[in-house]
């Protein structure tokens, strides 16, 4: 029997699950974050693979969701160089790559950024031909100086072609080994937003090769020989190829992760869930089982970037948070002992106070190993101060004032209640701890497109089954089992002041990864297009 | 005494230029970056009162027009506006003393910072419409009987189109087919007048007002003090609070439509609000009775920032505050309600004025 693992590092813990092929849970246990990522890895894997006694060699499918790309990041650590390649002029210059972003990141990649003519119009007319001869004399100028390159051209999402034009000439002068980022695959329309992901995406690929490269050898270390797979923002997963050349859709990966995983644990497809970390609590909706997505700029380390995102409500409040008393004044959070809560959390013997403890006093769970006295009051306070958060979070995030289902996930999630105003119900289901893992283990593989198509030739029938068909092409590439593919949302936004009644489309398919069944895998497109007649 | 312009002012300007938006007028965020890389190439910009300006002066508005879904992903090269007011100046055979926005709206307020930093003239503090509205001749400029044309209409790639009409509506026609052979954005230069015809024509003040209300907006206060500083300062009111719960779109004639609807919350337990937009906010019916009507001013505001939310930003869930502005003076008048009113829009009802004092 085939298995897979389910991997999810957070801020505080790595939570590794081990699934059968029917998805049940066989295993499960949460260590501690190391350092090194890796080694909490390697001794959480181990422990499952202990406690289940399932043969390493039955692990067919490793699934990883990890916070490596976004630290390094925030913490500009192991960062490359990357030649910033704009197609647009003699359009855009008025506004040059990295406007609006810190200083420190301005400074250093401004050296290699460019504007070069080329670029599209809104309707996929060239704004001007692709200059060519300024490509080549770049790419043997950034040639030995850069670890990456970033390209984006102007619509893009419209006409794909020079972006791709452009990254073969400089795969033809910077060979086979350095990455390039296009933009088209990352970003929708908003040049400025897009181009800041791609050059993000670009800086951060060396950390994705040696972060997937060292979760690779961990596995091997123990005897693991599956495919890898890591989760992206959107509660989807990618090939370890595709991760490495797109590896910022990992970012927000372990919200989208607990998104999943709650709706696969409760069999709800359209929930709020409510994820209670150690120093964190996100709030996301669930819509046909997959996490809403953001429709505002999102800041990555103090850049405004435009690729998809988990639309999350994230509060300062986790099982960690520290309990401040100043004068009247209680406070709980945002400060957190986070992983130290084991050493230092009251009701682990230690002698800080943090919301774990504040429950504890009140005895509305039990959790650690020591009894915890704080003052009645101070606990009173302190926990409906907390709670009141909670459920304006969860307030927001809901599309209406009817009362929706409500998920708690998270390890903290226990410090939480039963009711909540404005939820019909709260469901806590088995394994609430470990979501996060089991999200990833569960997930599908996803294509999308997301461009604007013009309705005035073509009926809106016509347009919706070209922006699928796109889609489905895009998944079954991603590895997708076509038999298996279901439009996940569908997204019109009319535009103004566009001749032809403009209209940007959005469509995401999600199916199961074609290798689960390896004897019904296909390619052919005959079959993509019988999968596309449901539709 | 000079008054200048430096580049963190920009950003005070575009964010209170969004709040008289009312949910149109353009990205701030790139017309801001723009004005921003100008200033800092060439050092900060005079503002101007147009009084300041001798009779004879002239005076030609910049300004962009457009998709702001084209302006985001197409920026402009930075070269058009100057090109579109260098060649009318050549046209008309004379020197401009200043340049003035045609709108506040987030865009167009920053767009002649861009032109008057270039070419080293002052920005006359004031606009065309106290506000912004989307066709050209809804402005002051046109009420005052100053034609468009001759205007300019350029784009990146260094095609210039120079119009002669008969009328503003045909300006607005011919403009608008330009601009989307182009690729659906362009510069202007257009409505150019002497600063003693335009002295009676514009609604002034808005430059300064706007970088006000960016201030007070940005200030870090309580969200409840900030937006009665704002409600006190631009002589406004509160509409309405609460949630969205449903926003539908639709494309009519090349115009973003739509409707908005929203439960009350706090004080407005229980009611409920619509607003009714074509690019910008035009109507607010609280419980079926129109409470404010364009062309007074109807914005929406984050609850939690007390910052503008623009109609393509709406959203599901957003907790919002709407709050009414009373709209210039001129706007008003009988003659001008026709070219502006809630009926021009296709809604049947009647101008509902705000009922709080005009502080323009």
């Amino acid at each position: 029997m085939s298995h897979r693992l389910g991997i999810d590092v957070g801020g505080t813990n790595t939570d590794v699950v081990l699934l059968n092929s029917d998805n049940e849970v066989v295993a499960k246990t949460k260590v501690a974050v190391t350092t090194d990522i890796v080694t909490g890895i390697r001794t959480a894997v181990a422990q499952v693979l202990d406690s289940s006694g399932i043969n390493p060699a039955q692990i067919t499918h490793a699934m990883l969701g990890t916070t490596q790309v976004t630290n390094a990041i925030i913490e500009r650590s192991e960062l490359n160089d990357v030649a910033i390649i704009r197609l647009g002029a003699p359009a855009t210059r008025a506004v040059k790559p990295l406007a609006g972003w810190p200083e420190d990141l301005r400074e250093r990649y401004a050296k290699y950024s460019w504007i070069v003519g080329g670029g599209h119009e809104f309707d996929g007319r060239e704004i001007a031909p692709l200059d060519e001869e300024e490509l080549q004399s770049i790419a043997h100028c950034v040639k030995g100086n850069v670890g990456a390159v970033a390209v984006t051209g102007v619509f893009s999402p419209v006409n794909t072609s020079h972006e791709e034009r452009a990254a073969r000439i400089f795969r033809e002068v910077l060979g086979e080994d350095i990455p390039i980022s296009l933009s088209y695959q990352l970003g929708s329309v908003g040049l400025l937003e897009r181009e800041n992901a791609t050059v993000l995406n670009a800086a951060v690929s060396n950390v994705a090769k040696r972060a997937t490269l060292s979760f690779q050898q961990a596995l091997v270390d123990l005897d693991v020989y599956a495919d890898l797979y890591l989760a992206q923002n959107d509660g989807t997963l990618m090939s370890v190829d595709y991760a490495l050349l797109y590896p910022i859709l990992t970012i927000a990966c372990g919200p989208t992760n607990s998104m999943r995983g709650a709706a696969h644990l409760t069999g709800m497809a359209n929930a709020v869930v409510v994820d209670v970390g150690g120093t964190s609590t996100d709030v996301g909706v669930l819509v046909n089982g997959f996490p809403r997505e953001s429709f505002v700029a999102v800041d990555v380390g103090g850049v405004r970037t435009n690729f998809r995102m988990p639309d999350l409500y994230s509060l300062g409040l986790g099982g960690g948070s520290l309990v401040i008393e100043k004068g009247d004044d209680v406070t709980v959070g945002p400060k957190s002992v986070g992983y130290r809560i084991v050493q230092e959390g009251r009701a682990f013997g230690g002698s800080t106070t943090t919301f774990t403890d504040v429950v504890v006093a009140l005895n509305k769970a039990k959790v650690g190993t020591h009894e915890v006295d704080v003052p009645h009051e101070l606990a009173d306070t302190a926990y409906k101060m907390a709670i009141q958060k909670v459920a304006e979070a969860v307030d927001r995030m809901k599309t209406s004032a009817k009362p929706v289902p409500l998920v708690l996930v998270g390890g903290g999630s226990v410090l939480l209640p039963n009711e909540f105003e404005g939820v019909s119900e709260v469901h806590r289901p088995e394994n609430f701890d470990v979501a996060n893992a089991i999200g990833a283990a569960i997930a599908q593989v996803s294509g999308r497109v997301d461009r604007i198509f013009a309705m005035d030739k073509k009926s809106r029938d016509e347009v919706l089954e070209e922006a699928k068909s796109i889609a489905f092409a895009e998944a079954i590439r991603a590895g997708a089992d076509a038999s298996t593919m279901e439009v996940v949302e569908v997204e019109e936004v009319p535009i103004a002041y566009l001749p032809g009644n403009a209209v940007r489309i959005k469509v995401t398919v999600a199916g199961t990864l074609a290798s689960y069944h390896a004897e019904s895998r296909v390619n052919s497109p005959d079959v993509r297009a019988d999968a596309n007649a449901d539709y | 005494m000079k008054r200048l312009i430096h580049a963190e002012d920009i950003e005070y300007l575009a964010l209170g230029a969004t709040v008289l938006g009312t949910g149109g007028g353009g990205d701030p965020y790139i017309g801001a970056l723009m004005a921003v890389q100008a200033i800092e190439n060439h050092g900060p910009i005079e503002l101007v009162s147009i009084d300041e300006l001798d009779d004879d002066a002239l005076v030609i508005p910049s300004a962009m027009m457009g998709a702001p879904t084209v302006m985001i992903e197409k920026m402009p090269s930075g070269d058009e506006p100057i090109q579109a007011f260098q060649q009318l100046e050549k046209f008309l055979g004379r020197k401009a003393a200043a340049t003035v926005t045609i709108e506040a709206g987030g865009l167009n307020s920053t767009i002649p910072f861009v032109v008057a930093a270039e070419l080293g003239i002052p920005v006359v503090d004031a606009d065309g419409m106290g506000r912004a509205f989307p066709e050209i001749p809804m402005t002051t400029l046109h009420v005052g009987g100053i034609l468009a044309t001759p205007m300019m209409v350029v784009d990146e790639k260094g095609n210039s189109v120079l119009l002669s009409t008969k009328d503003n509506a045909w300006t607005e026609a011919l403009s608008r087919n330009a601009t989307i052979t182009m690729g659906g954005s362009s510069m202007l230069a257009l409505y150019s007048a002497e600063a003693k015809r335009m002295r009676n024509n514009l609604v002034h003040g808005t430059i300064s007002k706007a970088i006000q209300i960016g201030k007070l907006l940005a200030k870090h206060e309580d969200t409840s003090v900030r937006l009665a500083n704002l409600l006190k300062f631009v002589g406004g009111e509160e509409l309405f609070r609460g949630k969205i719960t449903d926003v539908m779109r639709r494309t009519v004639g090349g115009f973003a439509r739509g409707t908005v609807s929203a439960e009350g919350l706090s004080k407005d337990e229980g009611a409920v609000c619509r607003l009714e937009f074509q690019n910008e906010n035009l109507i607010a019916i609280r419980n079926g009775t129109p409470i404010a009507t364009v062309p007074d001013l109807i914005t929406v505001l984050d609850q939690e920032t007390i910052r503008p939310i623009t109609t393509e930003e709406l959203r599901y869930g957003q907790r919002v505050v709407v709050i009414g502005i009373p709209c210039a003076d001129v706007w008003r008048r009988p003659e001008c309600l026709e070219l502006v009113g809630p009926r021009y829009f296709g809604y049947d009802i009647n101008f509902t004025p705000l009922d709080v004092p005009v502080s323009l």
